[in-house]
């Protein structure tokens, strides 16, 4: 990351006069598009090798299951460009990527492009909802926290993250399952929308919602204490500080001071977190989508590897770590937003 | 544990002695079953893994088989003990030297778009998909030269020589019926229709969102006239059994078929009043848990070696405690449900016997060095279900204690495969895998040395070769005669438990376990694997 914030928090409504001259901007836009350009390079191609290495491809996976004849099998490896070194399906297959042609999923019997246009959305809204959900409670609990430091409240906070953080995602998955659905059967357990509903609008949002709202809350509990603990220590910080004081000389209310003149500056250490987890999330949460009959990127990476799809792979691949480069810019862009003193480079 | 197997209930029993009157099915009126039968409700099941194809004569692995039979029909079905009835085929008569059969066909049957079904579209599948892409058909209509049609209604398979394995092989999983007027003249394996159907079963695809769902909705152009009886079929891909045991267990899934939730499971579930098993419907598909010894290592191509091995695994602790009792120990090349081959007679049995391990291998002239072992193998459990490495350790344990030092070597799928069957660097390799509904489809592939072929999976994996194993199967083949043909096998599973290239574990016996307001899911031979027009819910 190139952007940088200095060590100590400034005063938090002042405006330095800032110059950001366009050529510098540019440079800056053009310098990161080639860092991104390279990285997806990067990753593809170290994608390709490694599955390359594995023993087996599709095809034999594929055989497997079903019974195929010596011919048969030679003739899907044909069919798929399997029976090529490796070194040429690598060129191929960069040579396709350059006009986005991501090739056949074996596995699926549909373009890779297709399965990722139903899948990554899937991802899209588990992240958007989890990292949002998590963030604002987080923030809420750690900050309520370090008001309360030292006091029952803050005592009964720490334990509840500390049993949040150290309790993993798959567990509280299957404890939500076992007392929402199969006990009190209120939750669907399975799957992004009730088949065949035929909902629309805002009826169809909230069968979605529902259908999301245990995963949800499976990927958010670690997150939640992640955000709750930077939360407060941070929060505690900043509230230390000189010009803390200074808002309450002036006769700020206290809720002035904290959401305003804290919490803000806490908030650099946070946003730091939410693009780490964004990142963490984007290539899927295979665990929960797996639990949660889910088909999201990580589910969609896992059986790939597995079945030796590798054009569906590197579809994934791909489109993730386009995802996460993206997301560092944004993140980068934030910084600036949040601290004026942060000026790209 | 056959009393989970045979478990007789009201239902079963009365659509037994339907099958033995050999009355068809359709003949019988609804109010003479157990329950009166009402149409209309959804059936929603959770399924893993998910298909590649819709179309189980373009893969015949296990997704395909269950999903397509909803949607195509085949020439014959098959009642309880393998007896044929008509589908698409409404007689048929086969001459005197069994080298043409007749079918006559049904009329008024249509395909999901409107067109009329004909002779031309069986003669077309046999001739064209199943002879030539059908993994198992390559080698089941092999001796199929042509298929006559005289007329639209009358279909001449023209055979080489008797084949007796095939009149087994005309259901709508193993062969089902694909329309001519979609397929003719196109790159069959890439027709855009194996993913979305046009066949003349009892549903057609209503929704399909790949790797997720399938919807599937009543056909009511439907020859068999009343049937089916449900409105829709939502079969959900859900990749976690835990997951898939909830859903059931919570009521939003209304079954699982075909094992597709663990042994633990559909016994703890069969005791809630809510769910009920049922282990019926298997037969088509029998299927085995079975260890091949490979045969070019030197230390395993000693027959004494093979006994000591088998004499140190108890096989029936490990159909007791891996597969929870559902199955039988192995004792045969073939599976129990093979009924009308399957015997023990005469065939060498090798019970668990320590002290009988630890000789023969004295015997063999492999005594107890460093370590007070003999010598090393490796074992590769298949990663295919939990049940094969979860038996590794037990063989592990127990080898050890005749001297044998093992490694297990646990890896996934596609290395497994490639490992085992294409480098052929084994020593020993626990798997399961469908015995077939007859010996010469499923079986013979294990034991004949035609089937070796490395690169293949699970063909000949031992590299077993005696040519009078190789005789009586190529002999099986050809038999019309089923009492010859009993002989035949019976000659085969005595030479081969002499040999044991293979080390039977366990018969395993399917189950479904379905919520009680599922009725009628079995009702033929096929079970799960069938249409599925007589199952309703009782809401």
């Amino acid at each position: 990351m190139t952007a940088q914030a200095p060590a100590t928090p400034p005063p938090a409504r002042r405006r330095g006069p800032r110059k950001v001259p366009s050529r510098a901007a540019l440079r800056y836009v053009v310098r990161r598009l080639s860092q991104a350009v390279l990285v997806m390079l990067l990753v593809v191609i170290g994608s390709f090798i490694l599955i390359k290495m594995a023993p087996g491809d599709f095809v034999d996976t594929l055989a497997g299951t079903s019974e195929m004849t010596a011919e048969q099998m030679a003739a899907m490896r044909a069919r798929y460009g399997l029976d090529q070194p490796v070194p040429v399906q690598l060129f191929y297959y960069m040579a396709r990527l350059v006009t986005l042609d991501f090739g056949m999923s074996p596995l699926n019997n549909a373009p890779v492009i297709e399965v990722i246009a139903k899948r990554w959305p899937v991802t899209a809204i588990l992240v958007v909802a989890s990292v949002s959900i998590s963030m604002v409670v987080g923030t809420l609990l750690g900050v309520t926290a370090a008001r309360n430091q030292g006091r029952p409240v803050d005592l009964g906070l720490s334990v509840l993250m500390l049993a949040f953080y150290a309790t993993p995602s798959f567990i509280i998955a299957m404890i939500l399952i076992l007392v929402f659905s199969v006990r009190l059967n209120i939750l669907p357990i399975a799957g992004f929308d009730t088949i065949g509903s035929g909902y629309t609008g805002l009826r169809y949002l909230a069968d979605v919602a529902w259908h999301l709202a245990m995963p949800v809350t499976a990927l958010c509990t670690f997150y939640i204490a992640i955000y709750g603990r930077i939360g407060r220590a941070a929060m505690l910080e900043v509230l230390k500080l000189d010009y803390i004081r200074t808002a309450r000389g002036k006769g700020l209310t206290e809720r002035r001071v904290v959401l305003v003149h804290a919490l803000r500056n806490a908030l650099l250490p946070l946003v730091t977190m939410a693009g780490l987890q964004v990142s963490s999330l984007v290539g899927g949460a295979v665990l929960i989508e797996t639990i949660f009959g889910l088909n999201g990127m990580g589910r969609t990476a896992f059986d790939a590897v597995f079945q030796r799809d590798t054009n569906l792979l590197l579809g994934v691949v791909f489109v993730s770590s386009l995802s996460v480069v993206v997301v560092n810019f944004v993140i980068d862009l934030l910084y600036m937003l949040l601290d004026p003193r942060v000026e790209i480079r | 544990m056959s009393h989970s197997v045979f478990h007789l209930r009201r239902r079963s029993f009365l659509t037994g002695l339907v099958t033995t009157a050999a009355i068809p099915l359709a003949a019988i009126p609804a109010r003479l079953l157990a329950q009166e039968a009402k149409a209309g409700g959804v059936l929603t099941t959770p399924a893993w893994p998910a298909p590649t194809v819709l179309n189980s004569a373009i893969s015949t692995a296990g997704p395909e088989s269950f999903i397509a039979p909803k949607m195509f029909d085949g020439l014959l079905a098959y009642d309880f003990g393998l007896v044929p009835r008509g589908q698409l085929a409404t007689a048929w008569e086969m001459s005197e030297d069994g080298t043409r059969i007749t079918f006559t066909l049904r009329e008024g049957v249509k395909w999901h778009d409107g067109t009329p079904f004909t002779a031309h579209d069986v003669a077309f599948t046999f001739l064209q998909v199943l002879k030539v892409i059908h993994g198992r058909g390559k080698t089941t209509f092999a001796g199929l030269l042509d298929v006559e049609t005289p007329d639209d209604l009358t279909a001449i398979f023209v055979l080489e020589k008797p084949n007796a394995a095939m009149m087994r092989a005309l259901d709508s999983r193993e062969s089902p019926i694909l329309p001519a007027h979609i397929y003719e003249g196109t790159d069959i394996p890439n027709n855009p229709a194996n993913t979305a159907p046009i066949g003349t079963g009892p549903f057609r695809m209503a929704e399909y969102e790949v790797g997720s769902y399938l919807v599937l909705e009543k056909n009511a152009d439907y020859w068999d006239a009343g049937y089916p009886l449900l409105d829709r079929i939502v079969i959900q891909f859900i990749a976690d059994a835990a997951t898939r045991a909830a859903m059931l267990e919570s009521g939003q899934a209304d079954a699982v078929f075909l094992n597709m939730v663990p042994a633990q499971d559909i016994l703890r579930l069969n005791e809630l009043p809510d769910f009920e098993m049922d282990s019926r419907g298997f037969e088509a598909m029998p299927s085995a848990q079975q260890m091949d010894f490979n045969l070019d290592n030197p230390i395993l191509a000693d027959v004494r070696v093979r006994h000591a091995i088998a004499h140190a695994i108890d096989t029936q602790w490990i159909t007791d405690n891996i597969w929870y009792g559902l199955g039988h120990a192995g004792k045969s090349p073939l599976h129990v449900d093979q009924v009308e081959y399957y015997t023990t007679e005469g065939v060498p049995q090798y019970p668990f016997d320590m002290d009988r391990a630890n000789a023969l291998l004295d015997e063999a002239g492999h005594p107890r060095g460093e370590g007070d072992m003999r010598f090393s193998l490796m074992l590769d459990p298949s990663p295919w279900g939990t049940e094969s490495i979860n038996a590794a350790p037990y063989i592990k344990e127990q080898l050890r204690q005749i001297g044998i030092d093992v490694t297990i070597r646990t890896q996934d799928f596609a290395v497994f495969t490639t490992t085992v069957w294409t480098d052929r660097a084994h020593d020993l390799v626990l798997y399961t895998v469908n015995l077939g509904v007859d010996p010469t489809i499923g079986t013979q592939r294990f034991y004949w040395s035609k089937a070796f072929s490395p690169g293949v999976a699970f063909a000949n994996g031992a590299h077993y070769v005696n040519p009078e194993v190789d005789a009586l199967l190529e002999a099986a083949q050809v038999e019309t005669d089923n009492a010859k043909r009993k002989e035949q096998f019976a000659e085969f599973q005595r030479i081969v438990m002499t040999d044991l290239p293979v080390l039977p574990v366990t018969n395993i016996a399917g189950a479904n376990i379905v919520n009680v307001k599922v009725k009628d899911s079995v009702v033929d031979a096929l079970g799960a694997l069938s249409g599925f027009s007589r199952l309703w819910i009782d809401a």
